[in-house]
């Protein structure tokens, strides 16, 4: 290994047999499922004009819904039909992952199917279909033996539509906990690792591309009747899904489940904790890029075991509060309040805060006069704040606004990896930062001062799902992170992560490192 | 004679009875019969075809085959025992040419190896060669795509046959050898046909007995010489105005050829 790239695509490479695994899975399940819903539907609808149009209207108004909502949409819905059968059948499953994405890429995969398939048999010569009532065929043998042997072709094209769209969209399944080629490119944007952003790209594509030429071969085999061109395709689709599941069903099932975030902080954290656990002798496998809104109900549900949290969201977000108190009282209510509503476990904090927080660059700031919040207000109107999808929907930014009476010239919104570029850049005036982003020393930004304390404390805290609340050896195994993290440590850790020089697994290795030095 | 096929008083109606396609047409078909229909485009004529294995149902009035009303058959039994040349041949693009005339054969269940006999004996009578059999329909002939068709029609050893237009878009040769191929196998397979056809020369050449339409009504029945004798009105006798006045110039062209 040698040369800045070979040790990520190393990483990338070593990492491709579980990716692709889960990948293949996911989009051959939801294109079956799919397929066996959309062809005999539009079969069905063929003869019935009036179910026709619903059936495509209905089909053409998903495909408008952008790929990550339609997705994310599912997981809810799951959750609370989970719930129901929970009540009712005492049935449990697991509404994270691969159920809601196969479902989610089913119903994306239903549109061409339907269109072409309808277009197929409406568009068969009416004296070919006369002429096969006259040789005494039954109306299903007219459709078996003449109407979709004639259609196979366009059928085909657009089964070969739904494959591409299901393999391109099922990276879109990574934050909703659904393991695909995806983790590489979330997981590339949030630590700036554009190698895997590529190889997941990449290797997305390759899959793709392979299926759509299989299908094709086994076309025009049925096509032309050359069997043996059938039977090539059929074996490449065998072989690529084989070895794709391969991976997935030989490894060894996971006792503890870690989750993580969709940043760079959550995915070095995760490692640290599998780590941790592997040190203790027990198996642990990562759920990584989960939103945010997604991770708490999968831990509250024991989809997942453990993940860091922190106070200020669950404050926010769970408890509903806006009213801003000093940290250790918003740690205690917050371990209080999530024993009582659910027995989710707190264990207690990290040592750290990664606090939302204002930045600008040094130069800007000193230009400007600014070095408090309070300052910024009187500039605000001509200036610009960037924040990340989240930021201004979040509780605390009104919090900010109010306390401050801040009111910025522009509001945009953006990736957090390009924020901070754009800052640098002075593309934007302001950012929303995160105290413990190691990119704040990087680009020489500072952090404002909340004098009015309008800001919530968010320390890092390691969360239990309630199964877990009593599993002697996972806290066992977890204790010693509390309170051994400080944020100098973390936002080194950060920096380390960020770009494609060391993997995410060896920051953690060193973070613990750092963290046994202090002992 | 007995009549394999008769139509009581048939009327068939569209558009809530005021378009009128056949309007109340009784006519009868002996077994061994050659009947061909005539009449320009709209005059209901294949309507009347199709009303024989039910690819249409009549408003009112019956159709029997074989003595027995077709309303009591089951169509699909029904359209197997009847065959049937579409017009514009109707062959199946995605079979070979040995399928599509197997297919019937096939669908009531007649075994590969009975299929195959089949098919190489009717490749023999409708005289096609053997290596077409693998080929698909759009790599023969006009000529040769009908002769397919009548093989398919014939396939399941049918006592009826319905001709629907069958030669009507071939070259005068074609036309004319496929025409002749087609009589005789109707005679030497003992077949009751009913051909339809806009060309008056065409039935008189073949048919036993012609039967012309004409919005929707049989106006005249009779033999082609009966046709000929001018009883049958001036619509007819203008219809058989061509084909006599081409043969009265052949002939003419013969004699004086023989003359000399």
């Amino acid at each position: 290994m040698n040369g800045s790239f070979a040790g990520p695509v190393a990483d990338a490479f070593r990492l491709l047999p579980g990716y692709l695994g889960s990948h293949v899975l996911v989009s051959v399940t939801a294109l079956a499922l799919g397929l066996a819903v959309s062809l005999p539907l539009a079969i069905v609808s063929v003869q019935r004009p009036a179910l026709r149009g619903v059936v495509l209207a209905a089909a053409s108004l998903v495909q408008t819904i952008p790929g990550l909502a339609l997705l994310a949409l599912f997981y809810p819905l799951l959750l609370g039909v989970a719930a129901l059968t929970a009540g009712w059948f005492g049935f449990k499953f697991s509404a994270l992952g691969f159920l809601p994405s196969v479902l989610a890429l089913a119903l994306y995969s239903m549109l061409p199917v339907l269109r072409n398939t309808v277009t197929g048999l409406i568009g068969i010569d009416p004296a070919v279909k006369q002429a096969a009532l006259g040789v005494g065929m039954t109306a299903r043998q007219s459709l078996t033996m003449v109407e979709l042997p004639l259609a196979l072709p366009v059928i085909m094209a657009g089964i070969r539509t739904a494959a591409v769209w299901v393999i391109g969209t099922a990276t879109l399944s990574t934050p909703i906990g659904q393991a695909s080629l995806g983790n590489y490119i979330f997981t590339g944007l949030q630590t700036q690792n554009w190698v895997f952003v590529l190889f997941g790209c990449a290797a997305a594509a390759v899959l793709a591309l392979a299926v759509d030429q299989l299908l094709a071969l086994m076309e025009s085999g049925v096509r032309s009747r050359a069997r043996v061109r059938t039977w090539f395709g059929a074996l490449g689709l065998v072989l690529i899904v084989a070895g794709g599941l391969a991976p997935t069903l030989a490894r060894p099932h996971a006792t503890y489940v870690v989750g993580a975030k969709t940043f760079t902080e959550q995915y070095i954290l995760a490692a640290l904790i599998e780590q941790r656990l592997a040190a203790a002798g027990l198996s642990a496998t990562r759920r990584e890029g989960l939103g945010s809104n997604v991770i708490f109900d999968a831990l509250k549900a024991g989809d997942i075991d453990v993940y860091v949290d922190y106070s200020g969201t669950i404050w926010a977000n769970q408890l509903h509060r806006d009213d801003v108190r000093p940290r250790e009282e918003v740690l205690a209510d917050v371990k209080t309040w999530l024993a009582g509503n659910g027995g989710v476990d707190m264990l207690g904090a990290l040592g750290f805060e990664n606090a939302y927080a204002l930045a600008m660059t040094r130069a800007r700031a000193q230009a400007l006069g600014i070095r408090s919040i309070a300052d910024l207000a009187a500039r605000a109107p001509t200036l610009t704040i960037a924040g990340d999808y989240e930021f201004f929907a979040r509780p605390e930014w009104a919090a900010i606004r109010r306390a401050y009476g801040l009111s910025f010239a522009r509001e945009r919104q953006m990736q957090p990896e390009f924020m901070y570029p754009a800052v640098a850049a002075g593309e934007v005036d302001v950012i929303s930062a995160y105290t413990s982003d190691g990119r704040i020393a990087q680009h020489d930004l500072v952090v404002l001062a909340d004098p009015k304390h309008a800001i919530p404390p968010y320390d890092a805290i390691l969360l239990i799902a309630p199964a877990r609340a009593n599993d002697g050896a996972l806290i066992g195994a977890l204790s010693p992170l509390i309170g051994a993290i400080d944020v100098n440590l973390m936002r080194a850790a950060n920096l380390r992560a960020t770009g494609a020089n060391a993997s995410l697994a060896e920051v953690a290795r060193w973070l613990w490192g750092e963290v046994e030095k202090k002992k | 004679m007995t009549a394999v096929i008769a139509f009581n008083n048939v009327s068939r109606a569209y558009e809530g009875g005021r378009v009128h396609a056949l309007d109340g047409v009784s006519l009868t078909v002996a077994e061994r019969e050659f009947l061909a229909v005539v009449g320009p485009s709209g005059s209901g004529k294949t309507t009347l075809l199709q009303l024989v294995n039910r690819l249409a149902e009549p408003s009112s009035g019956t159709v029997e085959v074989e003595g027995a009303d077709v309303r009591a058959a089951d169509p699909i039994a029904l359209r197997r025992r009847i065959g049937y040349v579409f017009q514009g041949v109707g062959l199946f693009p995605h079979m070979t040419v040995a399928e599509n005339i197997a297919v019937t054969p096939r669908l009531i269940g007649w075994d590969a190896r009975r299929r195959a006999a089949r098919v190489d004996e009717l490749i023999g009578l409708v005289r096609l060669s053997r290596e077409q059999a693998a080929r698909y329909p759009h790599q023969l002939s006009g000529g040769e795509r009908q002769r397919v068709g009548v093989a398919r029609a014939l396939a399941a050893e049918p006592r009826i046959v319905l001709m629907d237009e069958p030669f009507g878009a071939l070259d005068p040769i074609n036309r004319d050898a496929i025409g002749r191929d087609y009589r005789r196998l109707h005679d030497d397979l003992g077949l009751t046909t009913v051909m339809i056809t806009h060309d008056m020369l065409e039935a008189v050449l073949l048919a036993d007995r012609i039967a012309v339409m004409q919005a929707g009504r049989v106006i005249a029945e009779d033999t082609p010489r009966g046709l000929m004798t001018g009883a049958h009105g001036a619509y007819v006798e203008e219809l058989m105005a061509t084909p006599r006045r081409q043969a009265e110039q052949l002939s003419a062209l013969m004699t004086r050829g023989a003359a000399s």
